[in-house]
């Protein structure tokens, strides 16, 4: 009886500090950066690159910092979360670091030809300022958030505080939703309008919506939940719920039709609207829930597919299926795909026919329209104005296929494969760059981080004793689970492509920065979860003084 | 740098990746099951806990290090160390005791901080579980309260009102 004994008492022991444990991962984390810049170096030049100790560097001094925070402001944080953060933007600025090499050669060579050169390209310094503010901005959220405990205490911000204003950030997180669409500010970029320009800038605020959607819903949900999961009419195996108790969740049903159809965009759609199905799963318990949410959102695309200006969309579902006919360039026209890859007469004959014009205006001197004719993509020219169809490319997808495929069970090693040949390989398609120089054992790895990282949310929420903070920390786990489902089901082909951020990998500011401040929230969750219960100091009396440390 | 060399370091770096979520992974492990570590502490701690109470009458024995890795066998009986009942010992059989002030409690305390149905003692594959019955004032099991079944570690007080009662072999 006796063996299991020792195992069963310290299973119920409180928690402890786990500072050491933090520390040794983060340090663990550290050499997998390091390691992976020296793979680079070593296997492009045969030394170790210069990056290393700028790059590298910068990331493990802003570690430690960020370390020494946690330690101080949150002893009792969950220890695995800031190591497996540090891990996982290490290895995203690797790979950034190692196509920006590549990249730049590329624009050297581009330089010296005298011919124009990439737009989008990777950008490894930029990508350590994002780091840098990303971590400034988790020890910033870290000190001054203080435990809920403390929230009588004269301005302090807890977790907790936002429950306050959830209607105001419900507003917020919609108005953050719809910026993109206003002209002026927002812009199209590769078919979706998702960014919005401030200044020198751009900014994808759907990141930031996500998160302040998360205390909305949670601090909805919170108040409804009771009623939401008690009352109905029971039909069979499902109970319906009142009809008052539904409006809210056909609102939001009705909000991310809109996003969809206003930012052509599904997979923030299924982002925002899986997230408040998994919610109100979470706050009621009911399957009922899930399955009348699950219906919505088949019905929604379903009458998203059915739409005549929907064309985007519908493209993408039809490249998902059969992306070859689409490669390097494709036409929708009455629902057949008519190839307009450079090597069609179609093709060449617009080409001609541009080139032409361009010449004629520069003939009249009108340098400007020359250039901009230039600019045009022939096949996307003949589909819209000629064939008068919906042009789309599946290479980029196409691409990252193949890169997958060319880095099979090992990868080809970090610096030796060419992921640089998919376009936006360093941020959409970092998945698919990192399965090519990775293998599967290294996706594997990056797979199961994500799903720690969403367990130790998850942890948290169930440890967690307000019932906001629970809907709090579960939300914000599962909205990070769902946005690794959908970018890397659509690059890997399992669901249609839609490009959301890779958390913490890709290149771009607005998701670093708003997932260390999720992080950062976690951490302040986790450690008022695990710190222990206030403790009688005296032993017995009606009325105990407590010590609240 | 030879092919060969570059495979090497790529499977190198492969094998660090893994050991990092491996060693991830066992950081959570500790968690859940404790380190070695982390058991010390816990047995530091609960040395100071189990000698707090000033008026008992008698040191309650240190608990055994390791948490009772081996013979010995479990506690044989339950011992009331302070409080109106001090000295009341009622032998484990593995039948489960209730304590409180309610008349058909197995252990009833006339303390004005129970409730009349408290706690629960019970047996559980071979451990013995204290569990709180909805008191009003709650149930220490040393300085924690008992907020789900726990099992009792040997020598640890378990505090219900004004009485403490103990384990003992």
């Amino acid at each position: 009886m006796v063996t299991s004994l020792g195992e069963q008492i310290r299973a119920h022991l409180p928690y402890q500090r786990r500072n050491a444990a933090t520390a040794a991962l983060l340090i663990f984390a550290m050499v997998l950066t390091l390691s992976a810049f020296a793979e680079v170096g070593l296997a492009r030049d045969g030394k170790i690159p210069s990056g290393l100790f700028l790059y590298g560097g910068g990331l493990v001094v802003l570690a430690i910092i960020a370390f020494l925070v946690q330690s101080k402001f949150a002893p009792y944080a969950d220890p695995l979360l800031l190591p497996l953060a540090v891990a996982l933007n290490g290895l995203g600025l690797a790979m950034i670091y190692r196509l920006d090499l590549d990249t730049s050669k590329d624009r050297i060579t581009a330089a010296q030809a005298g011919k124009k050169f990439l737009k989008d390209a990777a950008d490894a310094p930029g990508q350590l300022m994002w780091t840098f503010v990303g971590i400034a901005l988790f020890v910033a959220a870290v000190a001054i958030m203080r435990d809920t405990d403390k929230s009588d205490a004269k301005l302090s911000f807890t977790p907790k505080t936002a429950q306050r204003y959830t209607y105001l950030i419900g507003l917020s997180a919609i108005i953050l939703l719809l910026l993109p669409v206003v002209p002026g500010i927002g812009s199209e970029i590769n078919g979706a309008r998702v960014w919005i320009h401030i200044g020198p800038f751009s900014v994808q605020p759907g990141e930031f919506a996500k998160l302040l959607l998360v205390v909305f819903f949670a601090g909805y949900l919170v108040n409804k939940r009771q009623a939401m999961s008690l009352i109905g009419k029971k039909v069979g195996p499902i109970s319906l719920p009142r009809a008052r108790d539904l409006g809210p969740i056909l609102v939001i049903w009705f909000l991310c039709l809109g996003v969809l159809f206003m930012q052509k965009d599904l997979g923030t759609a299924l982002l925002y609207f899986g997230l408040f199905v998994s919610m109100i799963y979470i706050a009621t318990q009911r399957v009922s829930w899930v399955m009348i949410g699950v219906g919505l959102l088949a019905v929604g695309v379903f009458i998203a597919t059915m739409l005549p200006f929907m064309g985007h969309v519908n493209q993408r579902i039809d490249i998902w299926r059969d992306p070859g006919p689409y490669f390097d360039g494709g036409c929708l026209v009455n629902e057949k795909v008519v190839p307009v890859n450079p090597n069609t007469d179609i093709y060449k004959q617009t080409k001609e026919a541009l080139e032409t014009r361009a010449a004629q205006y520069e003939a009249q001197g009108q340098a400007a329209k020359a250039k901009s004719t230039r600019l045009i993509e022939p096949g996307y020219y003949a589909c819209t104005n000629q064939l008068k169809g919906d042009y789309s490319d599946s290479a980029q997808l196409m691409k990252g296929l193949f890169a997958l495929g060319q880095g099979g069970v090992l990868g080809t090693g970090l610096g030796q494969g060419q992921p640089w040949r998919t376009p936006l390989s360093f941020s959409d398609f970092i998945f698919d760059s990192m399965g090519e120089e990775l293998g599967l054992t290294g996706l594997m790895v990056i797979l199961l981080v994500y799903a720690l990282i969403v367990q130790r949310g998850m942890k948290t929420a169930v440890a967690a004793r307000d019932p906001f903070l629970k809907l709090f920390a579960g939300g914000v786990s599962f909205v990070l689970a769902l946005q690794v489902f959908v970018i890397v089901g659509g690059v890997t082909r399992m669901i249609p492509l839609t490009g959301l951020t890779t958390p913490f990998l890709s290149q771009g500011g607005s998701s670093l920065m708003a997932n260390w401040i999720l992080i950062a929230i976690l951490v302040r969750m986790s450690h008022d979860a695990r710190k222990p219960a206030p403790q009688a100091i005296q032993d017995e009396g009606m009325t105990q003084i407590v010590s609240t440390r | 740098m030879s092919e060969f060399t570059l495979t090497l370091i790529k499977l190198a770096f492969l094998a660090v990746l893994w050991l990092f979520v491996i060693a991830a992974v066992g950081v959570i492990r500790a968690d859940l099951f404790g380190s070695k570590a982390a058991a010390k502490a816990a047995g530091r701690a609960a040395q100071p806990r189990a000698s707090r109470p000033a008026k008992q009458p008698k040191q309650p024995r240190a608990p055994r290090a390791g948490g009772g890795g081996g013979g010995g066998g479990g506690p044989s009986k339950l011992v009331v160390v302070q409080g109106e009942r001090a000295g009341t010992v009622i032998d484990l059989t593995g039948v489960p005791i209730t304590i409180g002030r309610a008349g058909d409690a197995t252990l009833v305390v006339t303390d004005d901080y129970a409730s009349s149905r408290h706690a629960r003692i019970y047996a559980q594959d071979g451990q013995w579980i204290v569990e709180d019955l909805g008191s009003t004032n709650g149930t220490y099991l040393g300085r924690t309260k008992v907020t789900r079944p726990m099992p009792i570690p040997p020598g640890v007080p378990v505090r219900i009102g004004k009485t403490v009662i103990e384990l003992r072999k």
